[in-house]
């Protein structure tokens, strides 16, 4: 390949991820859906700007689903994923189980042979971890009831490739020579086998516990951060390899050096440098499925792929509700979770290449469960979309119905609180302590099956949607506390508070200067910048490190809360959001707090507490003596 | 018309029942300008260039609070210790203050005979309340002589009646007399300390 096809491919790439990425994410279609379609745009069937070389870029491109799982594995503690035994091999193993065998049944009932209906069966109970966790973490899901069950099947998936290639290789063989293979042999290199996957996991534990901190120490030291990127893209790449040399699978390694690392103090330094490189890769990924799509294919049997999508994504559909519900998903989790594992995953393209590979299928059965596969990875964005906008709006409907029958009962709670994160954890413990009852909203379904353990009265729901908010009792109660950690959700719901519930007095978190000017411009008299009062108290905290006097540092930072304060009223009397003078202002603001505190000091409570400082006095006596 | 200055420092004004009472009976009254002090400052970060322009717009400052450990409660001391600067209220060239009044107006829990050499308290009031007369000497106002509500605790309705209204005819004295000293002198209180 010459050097200007190579630039010209990746200029087509990216342009066409820039171009149709930020256009699908506007129209609310989500990341992943935008880069399938690029593909899909510039593959073979539409434009035809990449096609022959497209296998390729896809395997190249696969490795960005080997950097995601090591940068998930980073965010899981082995403790936590301890405690998730029970969901990665119960909930993972029967979905796998119970898919493959609904699906083994029906495709050898109606026209494969055995060896292609196991192979079907197995290809297609997996689910695609990479649409599934981008979609899951683009939406801030991934903490959720669903994301972490969701999450669980995905790696019992990843665990189950390794048995699956070599059941495919099984079958392979009994296909070839239609005589059962040589147990002893197939044992012993089964021993063999074993052996090599138990030293390679040996290998990244014990690499990863004992040797990488001072590896990442002496790249670190030299101070070069693309040497910290390579260094991390190398071992990520070494253990895809070492994996791939052992049968195991490159993402399930990672994976596992991921968990390893998760409590190594070079953990976010890898995150960092590794996140971009994951990006890209898995767009590109995204892509090639997009451009693999075979359409001549599809449009001669277009029934017959519908029909089988259809089929597979009920199949999948059924096991997956089903065993939501034996889990203990409430509805709506249930319903994200269901949504979003109902589609093939990307390791079907790979065994069904080694599949085809190995003459289990033929070339039109092959050709027609990638389209199938591809098909349906396309349509799980689709599947999300119709998930958040018509089906889940009527459960939480439903759901705050029942809220409204809770509230009922303790109704006449003066205040609701609209979030329990971080932030309102602490508010809602304050108002508690003071006993205050609170009726407190959040739409983080974990915090809400956490924080009930503890005994607080908190409901799962989106309280930006009136009849919510009335159904937490938004008539009779005084005060509304929005403490939600996104700027878009405090201000819609203000909006809404302000348009239908004119009595609540509001209590806002700002979640930054400008946001607290704009509350200010709303009116809003009561609200407080998130983390203004915690950086003041810390920086207190600096100030005594450095020897002042306890009293002396209260002072300081009681002065600065209040000055601030009195500028920041002074600052929006005076200029509204978007005047160009109110960022000179706030420039001059810093500038006159730093001259404040210098003054401070050279003398202590210079202006503000002069009666303590006896200076004066003691002129003035001195002065009488002469 | 004499413009009246109220301070008043109670950390608890929803337990108390007295000194809510008499500043409900007052704080609207005509030239009379009520300042809480705890509710202003509850960090007790006083601002002490607001506190002195009130006063330089007022006659006659009344300091009213319980009475606690034979004193104010803690925010007034504060008051006192920044508000009244060396140099403005006191000091060769501290004259802000002088030429006004100046009063207390407090109550105590329990009856006014323990305030005397042979109660339990062993001293009369006005000898607790000597830094007050004496800071005001210092300022060069006049100290009015306190006004004192004794037995809080067990006050009746009727006796808590009789105190508003007491506080009340204070206040219009305070205001509209020509030598507010001399007039309080000459008018029988329930309140005697008034005619020491």
């Amino acid at each position: 390949m010459h050097l200007d096809t190579i630039f010209f491919d990746m200029m087509v790439y990216l342009l066409a991820a820039v171009v149709s990425v930020p256009i699908a994410k506007k129209i609310g279609l989500g990341s992943v859906l935008g880069y399938l379609i690029a593909g899909i745009v510039i593959g073979p069937f539409a434009l035809g700007l990449v096609g022959a070389e497209d296998a390729d870029v896809m395997h190249f491109a696969e490795f960005g689903v080997v950097i995601m799982l090591f940068l998930i594995g980073l965010e899981l503690h082995p403790s936590m994923l301890w405690r998730m035994k029970r969901l990665i091999f119960g909930l993972g193993g029967l979905q796998i189980g119970v898919t493959a065998g609904i699906i083994v049944l029906i495709s050898s009932l109606f026209w494969l042979n055995f060896a292609q209906a196991i192979t079907t069966g197995l290809i297609l109970a997996l689910s695609s971890t990479a649409i599934v966790l981008q979609t899951l973490s683009e939406k801030g899901l991934l903490q959720t009831r669903a994301g972490r069950h969701g999450f669980s099947v995905l790696l019992m998936q990843d665990i189950a490739v390794v048995p699956i290639f070599a059941i495919l290789a099984l079958l392979a063989n009994q296909v070839a020579t239609s005589t059962v293979a040589d147990t002893t042999v197939l044992t012993n290199e089964g021993w063999k086998n074993l052996l090599l996957i138990m030293l390679a996991v040996g290998i990244i534990v014990i690499g990863g516990r004992y040797v990488a901190h001072y590896l990442f120490k002496y790249i670190a030291d030299t101070g070069l951060r693309e040497l910290f990127t390579a260094t991390a893209l190398l071992m990520v790449i070494g253990v895809a390899i070492g994996m791939d040399a052992v049968g195991l699978s490159p993402a399930l390694g990672t994976f596992l050096a991921g968990v390893v690392l998760a409590n190594s103090e070079y953990r976010y330094e890898l995150e960092n440098n590794l996140e971009p490189s994951k990006g890209l890769l898995l767009g590109l990924f995204f892509i090639s499925v997009g451009a693999s799509i075979n359409f001549n294919l599809f449009l001669d049997h277009v029934g017959l792929i519908i029909g089988l999508l259809v089929l597979l994504i009920c199949i999948k559909f059924i096991v997956l509700f089903v065993l939501g519900r034996i889990f203990k998903l409430s509805t709506s989790q249930n319903l994200l979770f269901t949504f979003s594992l109902s589609q093939a995953g990307e390791f079907g393209f790979v065994l069904v290449a080694f599949a085809s590979q190995n003459a289990i299928y033929d070339e039109f059965t092959s050709g027609i469960l990638l389209i199938v596969i591809a098909l349906s990875m396309l349509i799980t964005p689709l599947l999300f979309i119709v998930n958040e906008r018509f089906i889940l709006p009527r459960i939480s409907h439903k759901e705050a119905k029942e809220l409204q029958q809770d509230s009922i009962v303790d109704e006449g709670n003066p205040v609701i609180m609209a979030g329990f994160g971080r932030f309102g954890m602490v508010l809602g413990r304050f108002l508690n302590a003071n006993g205050i009852n609170t009726t407190i909203i959040d739409i983080n379904p974990h915090n809400i099956e956490y924080l009930k353990k503890f005994g607080y009265k908190i409901y799962y729901g989106d309280i930006t949607q009136a009849d919510m908010l009335k159904a937490a009792g938004a008539l009779k109660a005084k005060v509304l506390v929005i403490v939600m950690g996104d700027r878009q959700q405090i201000d819609k719901l203000i909006d809404v508070a302000v348009k239908h519930f004119p009595h609540l007095k509001l209590v806002v978190r700002a979640v930054d200067v400008a946001h607290g000017l704009e509350l200010a411009n709303k009116k809003i008299e009561s609200f407080r910048q998130e983390t203004f009062d915690s950086a003041v108290a810390l920086g207190s905290d600096a100030l005594r490190s450095l020897g002042m006097s306890n009293y002396r540092v209260h002072r300081a930072a009681t002065t600065f809360r209040h000055l601030d304060r009195k500028f920041m009223d002074n600052l929006r009397q005076r200029y509204g959001m978007n005047d160009p003078h109110f960022i000179m202002e706030t420039r001059k603001f810093s500038e006159h707090i730093e001259n404040i505190l210098l003054l401070q000091q050279k003398h202590p409570y210079n202006e503000m507490d002069c009666a303590w400082d006896t200076d004066s006095m003691i002129t003035e006596e001195k002065e009488n003596q002469e | 018309m004499r413009k009246i200055l109220i301070l008043f420092a109670h950390p608890l004004p929803h337990k108390s029942r007295v000194n809510s009472a008499l500043v409900q009976a007052v704080k609207k009254m005509s030239g009379v300008t009520f300042h809480d002090l705890y509710e202003e400052y509850p960090d007790f970060f006083i601002d002490i260039k607001r506190e002195q322009d009130l006063l330089l717009q007022h006659d006659l400052i009344i300091w009213q609070h319980p009475f606690y450990w034979y004193s104010a409660p803690a925010i007034l001391k504060e008051w006192f210790d920044l508000v009244l600067e060396h140099g403005f209220a006191y000091g060769r060239t501290g004259e802000a203050l002088k030429g006004k009044f100046s009063m207390s107006v407090i109550t105590t829990g329990g009856s006014k005979d323990t305030y005397d050499y042979k109660g339990h308290n062993h001293y009369p009031i006005t000898q607790f309340l000597l830094p007050y007369k004496q800071a005001s000497t210092l300022c060069q106002m006049t100290y009015i002589p306190p006004m004192v509500f004794h037995g809080t605790h067990l006050m009746s309705e009727r006796d808590l009646d009789i105190a508003k209204m007491d506080y009340i005819k204070l206040i219009s004295l305070l205001r509209d007399g020509k030598q507010p000293l001399k007039e309080i002198k000459n008018n029988m209180f329930a309140n005697e300390y008034l005619n020491d």
